[in-house]
């Protein structure tokens, strides 16, 4: 039982130019927990997931990691304090290999200079062959998915289930505490997807990642998550469990719009 | 009504018919718009190349001793392409071709015929008016050239009548077979690289001391002759006929090789062999071509000698701004500021001629300071422009391109580098006593060129696989997701600059020691154009598509201040280069050699895969193929 929260947030506030896109949100994950953020389209899910990983700065509030502010801070700093993220729409870096974008996440854990690379030192060698065994390592995590021959694929040939599971092992290459996933199902058959949400718990339970994840799918929601936060207007406007969540009529209204006959 | 026609007569009603011999069309039967549109095309063409007086520049270089200049090669050759552009038919999946044949070589007549009324228009044109304030090459000399010396209404038939000739074969290549058209493509490029490169071979066969051959092959006044011609284009054809008879019976023997049992069960694939094979011949390439390398400028003369160094120079500056454009994915168009610099530092350190640091230190301590002076310039130039993005970074790198070259220039530094009047008397490279670089010398300018491409290759290669390279790469993929990837992309990309800055340097290093002197003029703009040329025609991100892109174009065309192989091209090089931008573009954006490791992997992902699912069990290759067959699991 740790005193603090892992992630702390407090009365964050972010503004486009007038437009609220997070409106005095105040948040927390506690280590291990799997959190779901869910709210209608523009709600400001996506924001807030990069505020937390630095892409956009906010106008107003607080952020601590483990205690420690990230605000200010550049996103590959946030990264190296271990934040990783996959993206919503999947942004894979497509003209390199499968092995190649696991192993460059693995950029701020990895100490070696340029004259190392230039010189063969020892030191390049043991660490580019680790480097390489941990991106196996990481895409062994999906089966045999993303092995084998595929490791020297470019990411573009994949098809879209693979890059998104590609996503995923990416942000587990960086060597994160807390992983932010964006709407990792979408666009997945169901199959696919019980596939996935199991995996996610699996990430939870057997690699002790802590997990935020943004999902429209509600199936999804209801299998992993600790506890639901649902987000319209920028606000918080339910928390709780999923079962507490779903019952709350605020966030019916959000959904599906004020019904007529209240008053 | 004609493509219904067609295809009804292709697949005439049942199924069984369709392996029958494709359609015939009439000979009439043409696509006129787009005749129309070919002719036009190529009369503009063909009037565009008279009127920027190539045809003129380059009748004094004959290629075939009595019969054929480059002038009128210059007005040849767009008529076959354009008539072979015409019979060219897009064959959809699914559909019935129509079958090659004489309608095709009436459709590049006309072509060629139609095109070349241009050249009939511009005769009697050039006859009746008189327009040659804007076009300068709108003048006699044209004229006469363009009705071959004699009257003006020869000249103005006998150009259709030459247009239909011409644009009738490149048509006909679709009639005759891809075996039959290949070899005369190949005869007709011997001929024309026999001729074209006169001046090397007989640089090259002095150096070999075989005189004789090159004495036989060119006339008395340059040019193949006639006999030599015929030997060439004979020696052509029997090649392609004994190569083509080489293919036919290796693809005999194997069907009998693959025919062989699978002994060893799923571990003996055909592909896995063909791969064992490999190693043994690229060891021996491995081992033989540095040491062809070295030996072969013992054997070259003056003239190539000179050309590869040329070339050589821009392999460094070009794997050096491949750095920058093709791993990081940074747009530098200043990237000639860093030529600069390496040229300047030598200068100003080694020359007594300098106005400035009178005690002259020797080259190579020089190239230190000069390697210091680039990488600091590399970071104040790559500091300030490291957070914009695209065009903007685009532009900045253009101006701090030519800030350097007007510095070199003004006044105020004149003190220094001696303004328009540059630096001169640059002595040449000791090399630890044992050897003298000297630009009068151009094997050993061509030596210490390699040395460095060698060292230039070697970086390039080996930081391309290491952290760095991948964070360049990531950025050049998307930058702001390899920053939430946790890779720090503000000192990547300044790494770039400096990796990038310290090879062009060293090129600049050299060319002031082999030239002796420096000017700032030689450190135009054109130069950074040309050397982004370079790598984009040659394959961006990759090394030996840099090499030779740099072979191709400097070699064959010259650099901005460098003559090239064809000389007669100097005054249209420039020309040549956008020309040859534009193709690329259109036809192989990805450049001469695409990034071989990427070619590789796709190519090789059928048979791989194929290995990879005989090797799992049974059970988990049918459940987790991949990721086609996943998403159609039930």
């Amino acid at each position: 039982m740790s005193a603090r929260p892992m992630l702390e947030i407090a009365g964050l506030h972010v503004e486009f130019g007038g437009l609220h896109a997070l409106n005095k949100l105040d948040f927390t994950v506690e280590e291990g927990e799997i959190v779901a953020v869910i709210g209608p389209n523009g709600a400001g899910k996506t924001t807030f997931f990069n505020v937390i990983s630095g892409m956009v700065e906010p106008t107003g509030g607080t952020l601590a990691f483990e205690g420690q502010s990230l605000l200010g801070l550049d996103p590959n700093k946030i990264t190296a304090r271990g934040i990783a993220r996959t993206f919503q729409n999947v942004r894979l870096f497509n003209n390199m290999t499968v092995l190649e974008n696991v192993m460059v996440s693995q950029h701020c854990r990895t100490r070696q200079r340029v004259f190392d690379a230039l010189l063969q030192t020892r030191r390049f060698r043991t660490e580019e062959a680790l480097v390489r065994d941990r991106g196996k390592e990481v895409l062994g995590f999906f089966g045999t998915r993303l092995t084998g021959y595929r490791f020297d694929q470019p990411a573009s040939v994949l098809s879209y289930a693979n890059r998104r599971r590609l996503e995923i092992a990416r942000a587990m290459a960086t060597d994160p505490k807390l992983i932010l996933l964006d709407e990792p199902v979408a666009g997945m058959n169901p199959v696919e997807s019980a596939e996935l949400t199991q995996l996610i718990g699996k990430l939870r339970d057997e690699m002790g990642y802590t997990i935020v994840l943004i999902e429209h799918d509600m199936s999804v929601v209801r299998n992993i998550s600790d506890r639901v936060v649902v987000l319209d207007h920028g606000e918080a406007i339910a928390r709780g469990t999923y079962a507490e969540v779903s019952a709350n009529p605020q966030v019916i209204e959000a959904y599906l719009g004020q019904t007529t006959d209240r008053n | 009504m004609n493509m219904i026609e067609a295809l009804t007569a292709a697949r005439p009603g049942s199924g069984k018919t369709r392996a029958a011999a494709p359609a015939r069309r009439r000979l009439l039967d043409q696509d006129w718009r787009r005749l129309a549109c070919a002719g036009a095309v190529l009369a503009v063409g063909q009037v565009f190349i008279a009127l920027t007086g190539m045809p003129v520049t380059f009748d004094r270089r004959l290629l075939i001793d009595p019969i054929l200049s480059l002038g009128y090669l210059a007005l040849l050759w767009l008529p076959p392409v354009v008539g072979n552009w015409v019979g060219r038919e897009q064959v959809l999946e699914g559909m019935a071709a129509y079958a090659k044949g004489g309608r095709d070589v009436v459709a590049g007549a006309m072509a060629g015929l139609l095109g070349n009324l241009g050249l009939t228009l511009l005769v009697l044109g050039i006859t009746h008016f008189d327009v040659r304030d804007p076009l300068v090459h709108w003048s006699p000399q044209l004229l006469g050239i363009l009705e071959f010396d004699q009257s003006v209404w020869l000249g103005a038939l006998v150009w259709p009548a030459i247009g239909a000739a011409t644009g009738a074969l490149g048509g006909a290549m679709h009639w005759m077979g891809d075996k039959t058209a290949r070899t005369m493509v190949l005869a007709l490029s011997t001929v024309f690289a026999a001729a074209v490169l006169e001046s090397v071979i007989v640089d090259l066969s002095q150096g070999f001391h075989i005189e004789a051959v090159s004495d036989w092959l060119y006339g008395p006044q340059r040019g193949l002759t006639l006999a030599a011609t015929a030997v060439i284009v004979a020696v052509a054809v029997a090649a392609s006929a004994g190569f083509s008879w080489a293919r036919a019976a290796s693809g005999r023997t194997a069907p009998q090789a693959s025919a062989q049992p699978d002994a060893a069960g799923a571990g003996s694939l055909p592909a896995q062999t063909a791969w064992r094979r490999i190693p043994a011949r690229k060891l021996l390439g491995w081992a033989f071509a540095p040491a062809a390398i070295i030996v072969l400028p013992l054997f070259l003369g003056r003239l190539t000698n000179e050309l590869l160094a040329n070339v050589g120079l821009f392999i460094l500056l070009a794997l050096g701004l491949n750095i920058i454009v093709g791993l990081a994915g940074i747009l530098d168009l200043g990237y000639v500021a860093f030529f600069a610099v390496g040229g300047y530092s030598v200068a100003v350190l080694t020359s007594p001629g300098s106005p400035r640091f009178d005690p002259e230190i020797p080259w190579f301590g020089a190239l230190f300071a000069a390697m210091l002076l680039a990488g600091l310039a590399g970071l104040l130039i790559g500091a300030p422009v490291i957070r914009m993005r695209g065009d903007y970074l685009a532009v900045v790198t253009l101006g701090f391109g030519e800030i350097i070259r007007i510095l070199l220039l003004s006044d105020w530094l004149s003190g220094t580098f001696n303004g328009a009047q540059g630096i001169t008397n640059i002595p040449g490279v000791e090399v630890f006593g044992l050897a003298t670089v000297r630009g009068f010398e151009p094997r050993s300018v061509l030596y210490l060129v390699l040395f460095f491409c060698a060292i230039a290759i070697y970086v390039s290669w080996r930081l391309e696989n290491s952290r760095i390279g991948r964070a360049w790469m990531a950025v050049r993929e998307d930058e702001s997701v390899a920053e939430a990837m946790g890779v720090d992309t503000v000192s990547a990309k300044i790494m770039a600059f400096v990796t990038g800055a310290v090879l062009g340097s060293f090129s600049g290093a050299i060319l002031s020691a082999k030239v002796g002197s420096v000017f700032p003029h030689s450190f135009a703009i054109i130069v950074s154009i040309v050397i982004l040329v370079v790598v984009i025609f040659g394959g961006m991100g990759n090394i030996a598509g840099v090499v030779a892109g740099a072979v191709v174009l400097i070699g064959v065309l010259g650099g901005p201040n460098q003559p090239g192989l064809l000389q007669e091209f100097a005054e249209y090089k420039i020309l040549i280069y956008g020309a040859l931008l534009v193709w690329m573009m259109l036809q192989r954006p990805e450049g001469l050699i695409p990034s071989a490791r990427r070619a590789r992997e796709l190519q090789a992902n059928d048979v791989n895969q194929d290995a990879w699912l005989r090797a799992q069990p049974a059970g988990r290759a049918t459940d987790d193929a991949g990721g086609t067959s996943d998403r159609g699991r039930p």
